[in-house]
Order: structure tokens, then C-alpha cells, then sequence
């Protein structure tokens, strides 16, 4: 079965694969980050430990789920702030648009969030007739362009400058060159003035941190920092796997957060909040709000084999890695989550049968894997939708049969040999004439990428009898 | 080697088993049999005796791949049958010695044949990694006077885990000069049935890896797959570029003249 969604990826992703623009850009990117990457990694003492160590952290949060959410809970309910429990998106979405309907709420600045995206809140605000900023420069940037984050770490990576400051002068006027430091600067102006009239900040969260009754947030920018402390409801949107039992556990998780992420040693603002304004606190929200969302998540933690998925932080490494993410792009998955983690992810969150075909679009080639920093097994867990789906049984009629017909072939070496000649000859022969990648070319698939390998006369099995005898 | 053996002796091991059984990939088999018959010339030179099981047919990797577990189970069981008796079992792809080391336990779980199927992962080979790590050889008395470039096939970097074996037998082939072309380690774009059911994706990280093949200016590029070669052999030919690919039992097979 093609699922429209599944079509929608084919077209897209021809389109990107031979798009040598894009290619370049993305290229050039990338390789720029895998330069920092390294050093990155150099600076570890040991790389390797400090993967297996925030794999265990995570392991614990994700397997003691319930019982650092309620520690998390009770810790912010303490300090005067408020938990929400969605169990899916509309949930989420609602509290949040009541919450800013109850306020008065015309005006909100957000933080860079791919839980917001997922839920799609920024658009049901948008329907209320409230005025979203995104405060991260990659995220305003795609927002102004109207798209979605084209990679989940670095929204705006599909962009050149020259393409930015011609958005810059469409949509924001004061523009002249294209200069980085004065696209910043144009950019700036326009949030600062967000900034300071918003009611509400909307931030995700990168970890819940259960004994501290914190959450943590990482950004370049400081516009977190701005988006907690200035409106007057500061509302984290986040999910239930986000939990992280200790404190002390960012003493490893941040550094190695910030080296996956971009090859930083540390991300340059790491913000810890926790509740609302106190008496004779400077700044801060009067009202402070938590939406813990699930959303698939915990029929994902039931699922033993693939629950590590859940450690995921977010890090965009997997993207980053991926030669499949490097040549179609991050717009081609149709999904909030690109690249490797998004083709094991949205099959939970979205449905097996509608996103399966995201699991195909691979090689399995595990350069995912080697890289995530909590060891998931990404390329693995491809492998096991790929079954999933076929259990399922939404995989076409054809393909079906073929691998019934292949394997009955399979189990006979005589049947085998048989159909290996047959198919070498017919291809000898179609090639003898000079059909290699017609339409009538048997082999079509193949040669429509590729040259046809030659196809010689006698196989292996047949040279060895001829040569050793049957013994 | 004479250390090597004299340390063998000392702790009692056994030496180099001298029988080895071959694994020959079903595509090895029907499309590329010079690679089979190129290691079995090497095997013999290094005083192999060398077996070809006849009953082998395929390890059921397509399917496992494509999610049709239960198509590749029966596979693994006949492969499992067929190899029962061999001791050392040598193959001339990473891809295909993964699929039966790595993953027929995984297919096989909750069958009573998994712990022979684990077992017999351990008795499986690929073929540099049974030169270098079993046989304890690393020239195989080779001559190659050519600029070879090393693919680092997937399944048998990151899987077998096996990134200098292959290199340390290219660097004790007479004449051969071999030169890092930049990214070796990522994929070539083949990935099986992903090469068709993508092919302009797979054709597009096809063009990458030849990109790099050209910069290394490599007369050559070699691998331990036959997969990956045929892929990237095909994507050099219509991009009309000047390398060559060759299977790595190919270069270890040619002795000077």
C-alpha cells in the first residue's frame, strides 16, 4: 500500500537528490560541522565513556519514568508552579490557548521547541488571533519564510545568507547588505521589541531534572533566557522522556549535548528555572506552567525493543551523519522530526502504516548509531519497523509474493542455479542487444541509476564443479 | 610468523586451521565468480584446503532487510544445515558475514537453533579479517602496481568492526600504493533493495562516493564487498570516470608475472 504520505516523500525526494544547489549547501554545512565535531570530541577525555555514561542517565529517567515525573512534579507544584499532563497534542494545545484566552494573551514569544511543532501549537494560537514570535534566528527565519524547521538543531541550514537578507528586506525592510553581524542585528531589533511587549514565553525543555524540580534549557542565544524572565506566563512545553534523575547528570550531559549538537565544549546559555517570580526576585513569570506532553510516548516505553528511542536529546548528530538526511534534506520527511531518529520516531507518534516507508529510505548503513550520544541503535531499530511493517501487513501485494517466490527458490540449490542461468542468459542477451537501460532492460530498476555490471557466462558454483568436480 | 607460531605452541593452541569452508554470496555466485575463484587462489597459496559446501544458496539478507523476517528464517536454518560440520567458514563479503554473525541470532530468536546459529557466527569469517586474524597473515605474496583507494564497506566497518585488516593486507602488496580518499567511511549508497526502491537517492550518494573516489586521483578503489563495487562501479561508468573498481581477493589474488 502507498500511502499519499509515502508518495509525497518519493516526489520530494527525487527532486532534492538531484538538486546540486542543495547538495552544495548542505554539504558545505556539514562539513563545517563535522570539523567542530571533532574537535568537539577531542576535547573528551574519553568520548566513548561520556557516550555510555549519558546512555545509563537516560536509561534511568526513561526506566524510572514514573517515578521522576512525580518527583519532578511535586518539586515544581512546591515552588508554586504548575503541571499539566497532556496525553496528546489537542490536550497540550488547548491548555496552553486557554491559559493565554484566561490572560488576555495577544502577543507570544517562543523558544526554539520541536515539541511545540509536533503539537503544532504556534498555528492554533495563531487562529486565536495572537501574534507568535520565534526568538531563535534559525526559527524566525523559517517562520517568516512560512516552512517548518528544516533539521530539528539547525532550522535555517537549507538557507544562504544571500537568500536571508532577501527574506530580511521583503518581509522586515531595514536591511542593506548581506552581512551576518547586520542580518543579526536587523533580526534582533525586531525580537527585542517582541520581547518586551509579550505576555506569554513559550520554551521547550531539554531535561526535566527530577531532584532539582528544574528544567534545563539550552540555547546560543540567550532568547530563552529572555522568553522565562520577562513575559509574564512562562509556559515549557516538553516531553514525558525529557526526565533526567539528578542534577549533577547535566555535568555530563551538557557538554556532551553541546559537542553532538554543534562541536561547542558547552552551549553558550544553559538556563535552569523552576517556578514563578518570588517575593523580591528582580524578574521572572508571575505564572509558571509545565506541560508534560505524551502523546505516543508511553506506548513507545512499552514497546521493549525500541524504547531507547526515547533517550534521544535532540541533538541533530544523526541528521548530520546521514548521507539518506544530506541528499533529500530535512523538508523531504514531511515529519516535525527529520533524518534517522525522525524515521524511528514517527512511526510511534504518527502511525506504523502512514510512515513506514521513512524506515526503507535507507541503507542501513549505521552511521546514526555511531555517532548518537546515548547509543541508541538507530539503523537497528529501522530494521525492526521495516518487520513491524511487514507483520502488519500493509506492505504491497507484489512484494509479498516476490520474497515467497524467492525464498521457495532460495531453498533448493538446484532451483537456484536454474533461475540464475535462466535470468543471465536472458540479461546476456538482452544486453547483446544493446537494451541495457531501455524500458525493455530487466534489470531497469538498477540501470535507470547506474551502468548494468557485465553478466558473465557461468556462475560460481558451475566454475567450481568444472574445476574441483562435485565432491 | 615464526614468532606467532612459536607463541601458538607455547600456549598449546592449536595452528591455523588448514580446512576452511566457503561461503559464497548468491550474487558472488551469479555475478561475480571471478571474486569466489580469487579467493580460493589465495586460500590455496597460503596452504588453505578449501571446501565449497554445494547446497548453499543464500544467507536470506534481502529479506531480513526488507522486514520479511519470516521468509528469512528458513534460509538461515538451511545455511545453518548446510555449514554444520565446517569448522572455519570463510566469505568474501563483510555484508553477508554479518547478516549470519550478527543477526541470525536475532532472526532466530525464540527458535531452538539460536544458540547454534550464535555459535556458528563465531566459526564465520570475512575473508581479510580470517587472513589477518585467524591465518595470522598479512602478505599473501601479492603484486599490484597500481594507486588503490579503500572503500570502507558498512556492514564491515561498522558491524565486523574491521577498518585496518584490509588496509594492513593492501599495504604488503608489491607495487601497491594505497591512498585515503576523503569520507571512506560513508556509505556508497547501495544498501541493497534500497538501491532500487530509492535509486535516485542511492544515485546520489553514488555520486559523493565517486566525487572522492576521483579526488584520491586512485586508479583503482577496492572494498570487501561485491555489492558496494557493483553499485559504485556502475555510477563511475556513467559518469565516465577513469577508475576502476576491484574486489580486494582480486588484488590479493595477482602475483607478479
Amino acid at each position: 500500500m502507498t500511502t499519499p504520505a509515502a508518495q509525497e516523500f518519493l516526489r520530494r525526494a527525487a527532486e532534492k537528490s538531484a538538486d546540486l544547489t542543495h547538495r552544495q549547501i548542505i554539504r558545505r554545512g556539514i562539513e563545517h560541522y563535522d570539523a567542530a565535531f571533532h574537535r568537539g570530541q577531542a576535547r573528551f577525555l574519553n568520548w566513548e565513556a561520556a557516550r555510555q555514561q549519558c546512555h545509563e542517565i537516560k536509561w534511568e529517567g526513561v526506566n524510572h519514568l514514573d517515578r521522576y515525573l512525580l518527583e519532578f512534579e511535586k518539586r515544581v507544584k512546591e515552588r508554586g508552579g504548575h503541571v499539566f499532563w497532556a496525553a496528546d497534542a489537542e490536550e497540550a494545545r488547548n491548555y496552553v490557548a486557554s491559559l493565554a484566552a484566561r490572560h488576555g494573551v495577544r502577543r507570544v514569544v517562543k523558544s526554539k521547541s520541536m515539541v511545540t511543532e509536533e503539537i503544532h501549537l504556534s498555528p492554533a494560537l495563531e487562529k486565536m488571533g495572537i501574534e507568535v514570535f520565534e526568538t531563535d534566528l534559525g526559527e524566525f527565519i523559517v517562520q517568516l519564510r512560512n516552512e517548518p524547521p528544516y533539521h530539528i538543531v539547525t532550522p535555517a541550514m537549507h538557507l544562504t545568507r544571500v537568500q536571508i537578507a532577501a527574506l530580511f528586506r521583503e518581509k522586515l525592510g531595514d536591511v542593506a547588505g548581506d552581512d551576518p553581524p547586520e542580518l543579526v542585528a536587523t533580526a534582533r531589533r525586531a525580537l527585542r521589541r517582541a520581547f518586551f511587549s509579550a505576555e506569554m514565553g513559550i520554551t521547550g525543555a531539554n531535561f526535566l531534572v527530577a531532584d532539582a524540580g528544574l528544567i534545563a534549557i539550552t540555547t546560543n542565544e540567550g532568547n530563552a533566557r529572555l522568553c522565562v524572565s520577562l513575559p509574564r506566563i512562562h509556559v515549557a512545553v516538553t516531553g514525558i522522556e525529557k526526565v533526567i534523575p539528578r542534577l549533577q547528570d547535566l555535568a555530563v550531559l551538557w557538554p556532551t549535548l553541546a559537542t553532538s549538537g554543534t562541536g561547542q565544549a558547552i552551549t553558550t546559555y544553559n538556563t535552569l528555572v523552576g517556578g514563578p517570580r518570588r517575593p523580591g526576585e528582580p524578574d521572572g513569570p508571575e505564572e509558571f506552567h509545565v506541560v508534560l506532553l505524551d502523546n505516543g510516548r508511553s506506548e513507545l516505553l512499552a514497546d521493549v525493543e525500541q524504547r531507547d528511542v526515547l533517550y534521544c536529546i535532540r541533538c541533530g548528530a544523526c541528521l548530520n551523519a546521514c548521507p539518506v538526511f544530506r541528499n533529500v534534506g530535512g523538508h523531504t520527511y514531511g515529519t516535525t522530526y527529520q533524518g534517522p531518529i525522525g524515521s524511528v520516531l514517527t512511526p510511534h507518534l504518527r502511525g506504523l502504516a502512514e510512515f513506514e516507508h521513512l524506515s526503507y529510505a535507507s541503507s542501513l548503513c549505521g552511521a546514526c548509531t555511531s555517532v548518537c550520544p546515548v547509543k541508541i541503535e538507530l539503523h537497528h531499530h529501522l530494521l525492526h519497523t521495516r518487520r513491524n511493517a511487514v507483520r502488519a501487513g500493509t506492505r504491497p501485494f507484489g512484494e509479498r509474493l516476490a520474497f515467497r517466490a524467492w525464498r521457495w527458490a532460495m531453498l533448493g540449490a538446484g532451483r537456484f542455479e536454474l533461475f540464475g542461468r535462466v535470468a543471465r542468459a536472458l540479461l546476456r542477451a538482452a544486453y547483446a542487444l544493446g537494451l541495457e537501460g531501455s524500458v525493455l532492460d530487466p534489470m531497469r530498476p538498477w540501470t535507470r541509476n547506474r551502468a548494468a555490471p557485465p553478466i558473465p557466462r557461468a556462475s560460481f558454483r558451475e566454475l567450481w564443479r568444472k574445476a574441483n568436480g562435485r565432491n | 610468523m615464526v614468532l606467532a607460531r612459536l607463541l601458538l605452541w607455547v600456549y598449546n593452541v592449536e595452528p591455523m586451521p588448514p580446512r576452511v569452508a566457503l561461503f559464497i554470496p548468491c550474487f558472488v555466485d551469479q555475478l561475480g565468480p571471478q571474486v569466489g575463484q580469487d579467493m580460493v587462489r589465495v586460500l590455496r597459496r597460503i596452504g588453505c584446503e578449501v571446501d565449497f559446501p554445494q547446497e548453499q544458496t543464500c544467507c536470506g539478507q534481502p529479506a531480513f532487510n526488507t522486514g520479511y523476517w519470516a521468509d528469512a528464517a528458513p534460509l538461515a536454518e538451511h545455511f545453518l544445515k548446510v555449514f554444520t560440520s565446517a569448522e572455519v567458514i570463510v566469505c568474501p563479503s563483510g555484508s553477508c558475514t554479518t547478516m549470519v554473525r550478527n543477526f541470525y541470532p536475532e532472526l532466530l530468536r525464540g527458535s531452538p537453533l539460536r544458540a547454534e546459529a550464535a555459535a556458528l557466527g563465531q566459526r564465520v569469517f570475512e575473508f581479510s579479517e580470517f587472513l589477518v586474524r585467524v591465518a595470522n597473515v598479512k602478505d599473501v605474496g601479492a603484486c599490484f602496481p597500481h594507486r588503490v583507494t579503500y572503500h570502507d564497506s558498512c556492514h564491515t566497518l561498522r558491524e565486523l568492526r574491521l577498518r585496518e585488516e584490509p588496509r594492513e593486507l593492501l599495504r604488503h602488496v608489491r607495487g601497491l600504493e594505497l591512498v585515503e580518499m576523503p569520507c571512506s567511511d560513508e556509505c556508497c549508497g547501495f544498501g541493497g533493495t534500497f538501491s532500487t526502491k530509492y535509486g535516485m537517492i542511492s544515485a546520489a550518494m553514488g555520486d559523493g562516493k565517486a566525487e572522492n573516489i576521483e579526488t584520491s586521483q586512485a586508479e583503482f578503489v577496492t572494498a570487501t564487498d561485491s555489492s558496494c563495487l557493483m553499485h559504485i562501479e556502475g555510477i563511475l561508468r556513467r559518469r565516465k570516470a577513469r577508475a576502476r573498481t576491484i574486489h580486494l581477493a582480486s588484488i590479493l589474488a595477482q602475483e607478479a608475472s
